[in-house]
This record gives C-alpha cells, sequence and structure tokens, in this order.
C-alpha cells in the first residue's frame, strides 16, 4: 500500500498541523458520532451503552477490536452486538455485518429503536420505580456519606451527541436502515459450493471474509488510500459468533484442535487492518465452547478490550436472592493500554446487568438488603458462599485470591 | 523458592525495610537525578531530559552508559501486562546509543512511539538516523496476507498451513544487526527486542520453533555480535497452555535475568499495582540473586518501594 504515509488514524498524536501536507490532521474531530479521549486524544466512538462507555474510559477507540465473550444461551450478547449496530445507524457510520447463521439483512431489522430526548424520560421512568427519580435530586439527609460517592448513569440524562440510548421493545424505522450504507456478509451466500478446497493457512470461511472487509476499506476509503475530499466516516465491523462450528471452524468441538491458531491468525490480521484504517469492530464469540480454555487466552491477548457476559438462565445463581434484581454478571477482562503506560480502569468490579422491559443496563452489583424477620445463620451462610462465588477482579491489573478481591 | 530479599549493596543504612523508606523520602525530597515520582499526585518531571525508568535502572544497577552486554534478559508477566517493561527497555537502550532492532507483533508503531516521547525518546528519529530497526507486526501481516510477497518475508509463517520455523524472521533481524561495512555510525552494541513471544505461539508455530528461532538469534546477537537481547513472555500457567509452559521454562534456562511482574496476592489496588520480582541467574552452582519490589504505574514513570511500603498505604 503506497498510499501508507499517508495514513491518519486515530494512532498518531493529534498536534496541531499547520502544514497542509497530510489532509484530514485536523478534521479527525469532525467526524459525527465521534470525541477524543481526555486522556490520550484518541478518537472514541460509542458502543451503544452509555454505561459500557463510561465502563470503557469513556468509548471503544478507533481501530480496536471489543471482543465479547457470549453468556451461555447467547440471549444477551445480541443486545450489546445490536446496540453497537444500531449506534452507527444513527450517527451516519457504514456498517459492516457478518454472521454465518443469520442474513444480515434479518440482523438490521431487528435493531433497537432510539429513544429521542423528548419522550426518553417519560419511557425511562415507566419502567423505575417513582422512588428512584427523585434520589438523585434530594440530597441524602441520613445517609449523606453516600452522597459523594460515583454513581453509575443508568438512564438519559441529556441529549449528548455521542452515545444515543434505545428501546428495545420497537423495532428501528425502516426509512433509517435505508438511509443508512451497509455491507453484509453471510457465509452461506459466499462460500462457493465447490467441492475440493485447496489446503491453505486459513480456513476458507474466515479468508473470504478478511478479503471482504479489506475491499470495503479499500474500495471506500477508510484506510485513506482514496485521496478524495469527501467527509470521512467510520466503518464498524460487526461479526457474530466468530468460532462457532458454522463458520466452519472445530475449535468449539475438539479440544486438540489442529487448525486452533485459524482464529488467532484471522483476529490478528483483523486487528492490523483496522490499525491502518478507520474502522472499529464488535466480535462476539462463544467462549463457553472453547474446549481448550488457552485459546481463550490467546484470544484476550490478541484483542483490545475484552468483556465477558454471565447470565443466570439455568444456574443456580437464578433463585439465589443474591442476584435477584439483575439478570447476569458482567466481567471486564481486558482494557488496553492505547498509547499510554497506564489505562483508564474503573473501580467497580463487580457489575451486574438486567434487561428491563425497554432498556438493557449495567450497574453495580448491590447486595439486597437483609429484611428477613428471623434472620438465620443458615441464610447468612448462604449469601457469605455466594458472595464468594463472585468473578475475580478484572484480570488487567491483578489476579490474586478470588475471595478476596473486593 | 523465592529467596528472602537481599539487601541491596548501594544502601548504606543497617535496615532494610527503614533503608527503603528512607530512600523514600530521600527520593520525595532530593533534587538529584531523579525526579520526586513517589507522590500520588504526580507532578511534570522537574528534570526534562529524564527517560525510562530511573527507578527502575537502580534497582537493576545498571545506566545507559554501562550497560552490559551479551546478556539474555527474559520479561515475564502473570495475570496482569508488563508492557511497561518493555517501553522502559526500548528508550533505555535507545539512550544507551546501541543499535536496537524492535519486533514489534502485538501494538503499532505509533503506540510506541508516543509513550517513548512521554520517556524522552523519538522513535521517528532514532529510525530515521539507522538506529532502530522496526518491524511491525501488524502492517506487515497485513501485506503478507493480502498480497504475494516475491522474496520471503519475516512474517511468512503467516502464509503457510503448517508453520515449520522462523528463519525469514531470524534472516530479517540478523541483517538488522549486523553491522554494514559501508563505515556508518559506530553504535554500541547491538540490541533485540522482542514484544511478545506468545503471539508467536499463537500463530500457530510450535514452542520448538520459536525456542531454535531464540537460540539462533542468541548465537548471532549475543555470543557473536557481542548484543543483548531482550523478549516479553506471558505466563499462562493457570489456563493449561502447554506449548507457552515449554517456551517460558526454555527461555528460563537460558537467560541471564529475569523480571517477573505478577499481580498483588490480595487482589487490585488502585495505589499497588503489581509486584516485580527481579532475578539475577548465576552461571555458577550459586544461589539465585533475587529481588521482589512493588510498583505503580503513573503517566510518565512507574514507581518502585519495597513491598508494603507504598506512599499511599503508609
Amino acid at each position: 500500500m503506497a498510499a501508507s504515509k499517508n495514513i491518519v488514524t486515530s494512532f498518531q498524536r493529534r498536534g496541531p498541523r499547520v502544514g497542509g501536507a497530510d489532509t484530514g490532521g485536523s478534521r479527525l474531530v469532525s467526524i459525527a458520532g465521534t470525541r477524543p479521549s481526555v486522556r490520550n486524544g484518541q478518537l472514541l466512538v460509542s458502543t451503544g451503552l452509555p454505561a459500557l462507555d463510561q465502563l470503557l474510559g469513556g468509548g471503544l477507540a478507533v481501530g480496536t477490536v471489543l471482543l465479547i465473550e457470549e453468556d451461555k444461551y447467547n440471549t444477551y450478547s445480541p443486545m450489546l452486538f445490536n446496540y453497537f449496530l444500531a449506534e452507527g445507524i444513527i450517527n451516519g457510520h457504514t456498517l459492516l455485518v457478518a454472521s454465518a447463521k443469520e442474513n444480515p439483512a434479518d440482523i438490521l431489522q431487528k435493531l433497537p429503536a432510539p429513544l429521542l430526548d423528548d419522550n426518553c424520560k417519560k419511557e425511562f421512568n415507566e419502567d423505575v420505580g417513582s422512588h428512584e427519580t427523585s434520589e438523585s435530586d434530594i440530597k441524602m439527609k441520613i445517609a449523606w456519606r453516600y452522597q459523594l460517592l460515583p454513581k453509575m448513569k443508568a438512564g438519559p440524562v441529556s441529549s449528548s451527541r455521542f452515545g444515543h440510548y434505545y428501546d428495545v421493545s420497537k423495532r428501528i424505522p425502516q426509512e433509517l436502515i435505508e438511509a443508512s450504507k451497509w455491507h453484509g456478509f453471510f457465509l452461506p451466500e459466499k462460500m462457493s459450493p465447490a467441492i475440493k478446497e485447496e489446503a491453505c493457512s486459513m480456513i476458507n470461511g474466515y479468508k473470504k471474509l478478511l478479503h471482504f472487509i479489506q475491499n470495503v476499506i479499500y474500495e471506500e476509503g477508510f484506510d485513506g488510500s482514496n485521496p478524495q475530499t469527501k467527509q470521512r466516516n467510520i466503518l464498524r465491523i460487526g461479526i457474530q459468533s466468530l468460532g462457532s462450528p458454522l463458520w466452519g471452524d472445530d475449535i468449539c468441538c475438539t479440544e486438540n484442535c489442529k487448525s486452533s491458531h485459524c482464529l488467532m491468525k484471522f483476529l490478528y490480521v483483523l486487528r492490523g487492518l483496522l490499525r491502518t484504517s478507520l474502522s472499529v469492530c464488535i466480535i462476539t464469540v462463544p467462549t463457553h465452547l472453547l474446549q481448550n480454555k488457552a485459546n481463550v487466552a490467546r484470544m484476550t491477548n490478541l484483542s483490545d478490550v475484552v468483556v465477558g457476559l454471565e447470565s443466570f438462565i439455568g444456574s443456580e445463581r437464578e433463585t439465589n436472592p443474591l442476584y435477584k434484581d439483575y439478570h447476569g454478571l458482567m466481567h471486564i477482562r481486558q482494557i488496553p493500554r492505547l498509547n499510554n503506560l497506564i489505562c483508564d480502569i474503573s473501580d467497580v468490579k463487580d457489575l451486574a446487568f438486567k434487561l428491563k422491559r425497554k432498556l438493557f443496563t449495567i450497574e453495580r452489583l448491590h447486595l439486597p438488603p437483609d429484611l428477613s424477620d428471623t434472620v438465620s445463620r443458615s441464610s447468612k451462610q448462604d449469601l457469605a458462599e455466594s458472595a464468594k462465588l463472585l468473578g475475580p477482579g478484572c484480570g488487567m491489573m491483578a489476579g490474586g485470591k478470588k475471595h478476596l478481591d473486593f | 523458592m523465592l529467596a528472602a530479599p537481599a539487601r541491596p549493596d548501594w544502601l548504606p543504612s543497617a535496615d532494610f525495610a527503614r533503608a527503603s523508606f528512607s530512600r523514600a523520602l530521600e527520593l520525595c525530597c532530593s533534587s538529584a537525578s531523579v525526579v520526586s515520582s513517589t507522590s500520588p499526585s504526580g507532578p511534570g518531571p522537574l528534570f526534562p531530559d529524564l527517560r525510562m525508568f530511573p527507578e527502575l535502572n537502580n534497582l537493576l544497577n545498571t545506566a545507559p552508559d554501562k550497560a552490559e552486554q551479551g546478556r539474555l534478559t527474559l520479561l515475564c508477566d502473570a495475570r496482569t501486562d508488563g508492557s511497561f517493561l518493555v517501553h522502559h527497555f526500548l528508550s533505555f537502550y535507545l539512550r544507551a546509543n546501541c543499535k536496537v532492532c524492535f519486533v514489534a507483533l502485538i501494538q503499532s508503531f505509533s503506540h510506541y512511539n508516543i509513550v517513548a516521547q512521554k520517556l524522552g525518546v523519538s522513535l521517528t528519529a532514532a529510525r530515521d538516523r539507522g538506529q532502530l530497526v522496526f518491524l511491525e507486526g501488524l502492517k506487515s501481516s497485513v501485506e503478507v496476507f493480502f498480497q504475494t510477497p516475491e522474496e520471503p518475508h519475516p512474517l511468512q509463517f503467516l502464509r503457510e498451513a503448517k508453520a515449520g520455523n522462523l528463519q525469514p524472521l531470524y534472516e530479517f533481524v540478523r541483517t538488522a544487526l549486523t553491522p554494514g561495512d559501508d563505515g556508518e555510525a559506530a553504535w554500541r552494541c547491538p540490541v533485540l527486542l522482542v514484544d511478545d513471544l506468545s503471539v508467536l505461539l499463537s500463530l500457530g508455530l510450535g514452542a520448538v520453533a520459536v525456542l531454535d528461532w531464540m537460540q539462533y538469534c542468541r548465537a548471532t546477537v549475543c555470543c557473536q555480535l557481542k548484543g543483548n537481547i531482550v523478549a516479553l513472555v506471558h505466563d499462562r500457567e493457570d489456563t493449561e497452555d502447554e506449548e507457552n509452559d515449554i517456551l517460558l521454562n526454555g527461555l528460563s534456562h537460558q537467560s541471564h535475568l529475569i523480571l517477573r511482574t505478577e499481580g498483588l496476592a490480595t487482589g487490585f489496588c488502585r495505589d499497588v499495582h503489581g509486584q516485580l520480582q527481579i532475578r539475577w541467574r548465576q552461571p555458577t552452582t550459586q544461589r539465585d540473586r533475587s529481588l521482589t519490589y512493588q510498583y505503580k504505574i503513573q503517566d510518565k514513570n512507574v514507581s518502585f518501594f519495597a513491598k508494603g511500603l507504598a506512599p499511599a498505604v503508609l
């Protein structure tokens, strides 16, 4: 690529550019739906969930990969996937949706509708009890020391250009989909029905997907190769259930998989493509199906942001009184240190999510108050046992003995 | 396995713990060549020509003008991120006027450049004057994968179904570090820096292939050219990654200095980010010398202190 010298990606320092040699150097800020990070000037986009943006230090950096470890029955990870894509449509970004089991056109039809500011507060208050809405306004009289604790954003607060709220009970309006620009990669359509397949270094499905992505990036000029003066835009790539057997990969089927490196090579080359273009990618992987846990660690190493979802469906935690308000736990396994020695790690380690009627929220895990009349010893012990099972703290900073992480 | 922490030689006082605390105070108040980075608020450096991590230099008992030669240093991190050590060694050797070949497989050039500028070294300037040879893995992988290069590319194994060996990568390192005959500026000694080796295992190479490559590089860089090698390997003991364990054990056996970072045993702490164990391996049958410190990473520096004596918790 001859134009590699002129690529202006978010990873280069955004200093004041006096000369006009580098086009677009000062125009990075003007891309819709992005904002610079306060820490290092990195260009950030929203993931579609403002609470998740807050946990990731402001947003997802352009040029990085967000890896979602799917929950066991794949109930909640499609929601994060859909939020990401819906945010792209609202902001006018170009989308690239890749899936092996669902047609991208159908995926786009099922995106949630955005909540507009004038009726958002009304919608939000329907889900929450009235006592919670006045919490933030009234100064605490009794527990006044807790006034200063940081609150997690759980509802729409202002009409910010960055990060929107969505109503999952409604579909996105058809005209928004038609007005957006998107590319779809549906694996059964792209795979040729030829019987013979030459032995290559990578699984055919992955190879075709990489070529497809590289083609889109090159054709539409996301890597700066097209020196046109049209407005720069972000490419949002969404890949669903990567590594599942539908992609032709047997990493989920056998323990000693001979071709486990195909998925790793895919991630590596994909990250190379992302680093040299204005694109950001979300990948959901069914890590609970991976037989060899070493592969999960390798994938974590090869990705930038890794978030794991653990839902309570089907486990004994579903009936545990500790978790009665929530649907699952969210683990932030890795946050990258980009252009920096330190990273924006949040202090909140125990995060839980719940799907309300219209919103998907992420909150700090609160233990419910022990209001039972007869506080028996056995019930306290159950709660303590369950508290011990809370996942370890973020592996990014320190992994210690599990029950001591607080 | 861990020896009791030996008293470092440079401390004059008798009690080690007291000495560490007095050293922390001395660092806070002194106007010597060490900037006071132990205060949690982290002001900017008082002396703008500070580079790398001066406290780590003191702990390792080295300085840019007296860097040793012919050594293999192994950086190892367990359940935490030890990449700050890579940044340290990169700026250290560039400042020591060594010719550096950096095989950067996990991050892009601008990432290292921006961090190095915080530490006072410019990678673009070093590359332009020929002191730094930078192999950017992410960018080169795209070139290798989508185009067919004529001559063997250092990352040729990405195209092969059964990756055999790393010979093209070795040839790249050898040509980069062997001094040419055209009378160019004489650098002090060649240094090979690798970040990181566990990625090579993930991309399909076997542990034996990577160990062979390291052996070839050691023979050329350390023994023949009297240079140094610094390599980072992740320690994934708890995930039963056998190939990684083989690589880590093999390299630990061959290295002269092992720097191991790990998280605190008591869990996450905002003021103490982890623990660093420094181990000097003795060539004879003497017991290895080992020191353990805890550290906190700040914006432009990393501060080290004795265990349990972080200024924030005192």
